[in-house]
């Protein structure tokens, strides 16, 4: 196994991580801000992508398609919080499981009615399309690449909201004491609708900048949702420094045991009893990865302790 | 108004009553949904131990499922091609026998909820939501992958299993047999909830401090609930797969969680019907939507809504007038 093929394999791993971080870091943030657990997250993801789809297609343009997917995910996010989300603050964790996988099976059939069972595709732009060589001689595909700087640039971009904003302090105090800043006079029904566009945007731009390497298809969200999921107990809910670390380890973990365990299981086992154990493992790993570290800190990594 | 005791005794009259029609009116496939439905309740029944008695929200309750349905797969597949299962060493015959299916799925799964319950425990709240759906993804993928029972494309078994008296390729038999274990499952939950762990398990969900400062421990009586409710569920999974002769890895998909749980609320949660009214009516809804739409899951979405906005109590508790216990 050469050190070339490492390189590439860790760097598609930073990628889905940092795409991840995405979905992650609006989950995260949703469930610290209103003590919400959102299923519906993966439907904004794919209604990012089908938008972004919908827009590449008439337009032909991939920078109106982003706008378009980030305005259209983040307008459902705002409507479904205003509509049914908002009644359920206070509800038990029971009925928000139970509402937004409600709003998973409207989404998802929805969408399928309005577009069809076939998968859409959406085009990598010609700007960002083909491969570019890296200092070392890998050769690596521009457009992947692309996506590690726009994701690190939205990670940055958040925390530069906030930390350093006004909005920002409000979320964190949101956090804290609802009541109080309430009291202090800042709109928390608006400051609510706000966070939960703001996660929603973010989940439709992660779908519509991995629908361009993926195909645009119902459902599509929901696998992603599952891991943005383990991400976040890995990180600690409710900590955007613990989703993005989360992130980045269930991106390297998931993308190196696929190629890794295999060969380690060679090690010491006939090579096709190997390459079954090895793949079956690899795709428990980071579930395996998310016990491992339960066991040694029940709250996450950066999770507050319960 | 009616009293609960009065619906439950009415539900599983009518229950019994469509396939006996059915049978009359010479229409297997009917009897086959009741099958159908009468399996779903059962898994939903062992749900309904660690969610309206303990107070879990799993979302991960179609392990369980799975594992029964590949308990039933692997060792009727060893049976129909005439070669043992080399386990650890260890030489096992495959069966076709019901009882030693139905025993190994009960143990296996129970061992599984064991080992799931006591790392998921040590969390709770959404933490335990999200962890149950991650063991649940985990042993989905590990289906898929591992080709050696069929992968992605799942088993097939040609002849359902047998039961010692009875022919269950005969629908109504099958029904009938079904509906005994069900029957069973119900007798257990119901003891279970006026007995002394019941109600110290009611205790836990609702104050686990009080129930610790007596000397019990919490924890142990939500594990015990979960061990209990998982092997029931891999019952029902094993019960399911033989009514398909068919297992595949959407037995342990997330979906099939989330469906459990709707059935459980559409029923009534912690309500020892609950899941039996349930079940009778997501498949009755399955079958009269989906034959009027494809896109039936958008009603089922809206109706589940509306139901955890504005009926709390479930239609137990729209019946009897009484909201159920709080999870």
């Amino acid at each position: 196994m050469s050190s070339l093929l490492i390189a590439e394999q860790v760097l598609n791993g930073l990628q889905s991580g940092i795409m991840l971080f995405l979905m992650a870091a609006g989950l995260t943030l949703i469930f610290g801000v209103m003590g919400l657990i959102n299923l519906a997250h993966g439907s904004l993801y794919m209604i990012g992508a089908f938008a972004a789809a919908a827009v590449a297609g008439a337009t032909g343009s991939f920078l109106l398609a982003l706008v378009a997917a980030l305005i259209a995910a983040a307008c459902a996010g705002a409507i479904v919080e205003m509509v049914v989300i908002r009644r359920l603050y206070h509800a038990p964790h029971l009925d928000q499981v139970l509402a937004t996988f409600a709003l998973i099976l409207i989404f998802s059939e929805g969408t399928r009615w309005v577009f069809g069972s076939f998968p859409l595709f959406l085009d990598i732009p010609e700007a960002l399309s083909g491969p570019v060589t890296l200092p070392g001689g890998i050769q690596y595909p521009l457009y992947r690449l692309a996506l590690i700087g726009a994701g690190l640039a939205v990670a940055a971009g958040l925390w530069f909201l906030t930390a350093r904003t006004r909005i920002g302090i409000q979320i964190r105090a949101g956090e804290n004491d609802r009541e109080m800043i309430a009291a202090l006079g800042v709109d928390i029904s608006k400051l609510y609708t706000l966070v939960f566009a703001l996660g929603a945007g973010l989940a439709g731009l992660a779908g519509a900048l991995v629908g361009a390497i993926q195909s645009v298809q119902v459902g599509m969200g929901e696998p992603v949702l599952i891991l943005a999921f383990v991400v976040i107990v890995i990180g600690g809910i409710g900590s955007i420094k613990g989703a993005f670390i989360g992130a980045l380890l269930v991106g390297l973990t998931d993308t190196l045991g696929g190629i890794f365990l295999p060969e380690l299981f060679k090690l010491f086992m006939a090579p096709d009893a190997a390459t079954q154990t090895g793949s079956a493992l690899a795709s428990m790993a980071i579930y395996i990865l998310m016990s491992l570290v339960l066991i040694w800190r029940p709250s996450g990594l950066f999770g507050v302790r319960l | 108004m009616i009293g609960e005791r009065y619906l439950n005794l009415l539900v599983l009259a009518a229950l019994m009553a469509v396939p006996l029609w059915a049978l009359a009116a010479d229409e297997p496939f009917t009897i086959t949904l009741a099958t159908r439905a009468v399996i779903l309740a059962l898994a939903a029944v062992g749900l309904n131990i660690a969610l309206g008695m303990g107070g879990l929200v799993s979302l991960g309750h179609a392990v369980f499922f799975g594992l029964g349905g590949y308990a039933m797969g692997i060792l009727a597949s060893h049976a129909q091609s005439y070669t043992p299962l080399e386990l650890f060493g260890l030489t096992i015959e495959g069966t076709k026998s019901m009882p030693v299916i139905w025993l190994t799925a009960i143990i296996i799964s129970a061992l599984a909820a064991w080992g799931i319950g006591l790392l998921s425990l040590r969390t709770s709240g959404v933490y335990f939501i999200m962890i149950t759906l991650a063991f649940g993804q985990m042993f989905y993928y590990f289906a898929i992958s591992w080709s050696a029972y069929g992968g992605e494309d799942g088993l097939s078994i040609y002849v359902r299993n047998g039961f010692p008296g009875l022919n269950t390729l005969v629908p109504i038999e099958y029904f009938g047999l079904c509906f005994a274990v069900l029957c069973l499952a119900l007798l257990l939950n119901a003891r279970l909830q006026g007995s002394p762990f019941g109600l110290a398990l009611n205790a836990a969900r609702q104050v686990p401090a009080r129930v610790e400062t007596v000397g019990l421990d919490p924890m142990r009586l939500k594990l015990l609930a979960f061990v209990l409710s998982g092997a029931i569920t891999g019952l029902a999974g094993a019960l399911f797969a033989d009514l398909n002769r068919f297992v595949s890895p959407t037995m342990f998909s997330w979906q099939l969680s989330g469906e459990l749980i709707v059935l459980i609320v559409i029923g009534g949660v912690g309500r020892l019907m609950g899941p039996v009214i349930g079940a009778c009516l997501f498949v009755t809804l399955e079958h009269w939507l989906g034959g009027i739409t494809e896109f039936w899951h958008v009603f089922l979405g809206a109706i589940l809504l509306l139901i955890v906005l504005f009926a709390r109590g479930g239609i137990v508790g729209l019946l009897t007038g009484k909201e159920g216990p709080h999870v």
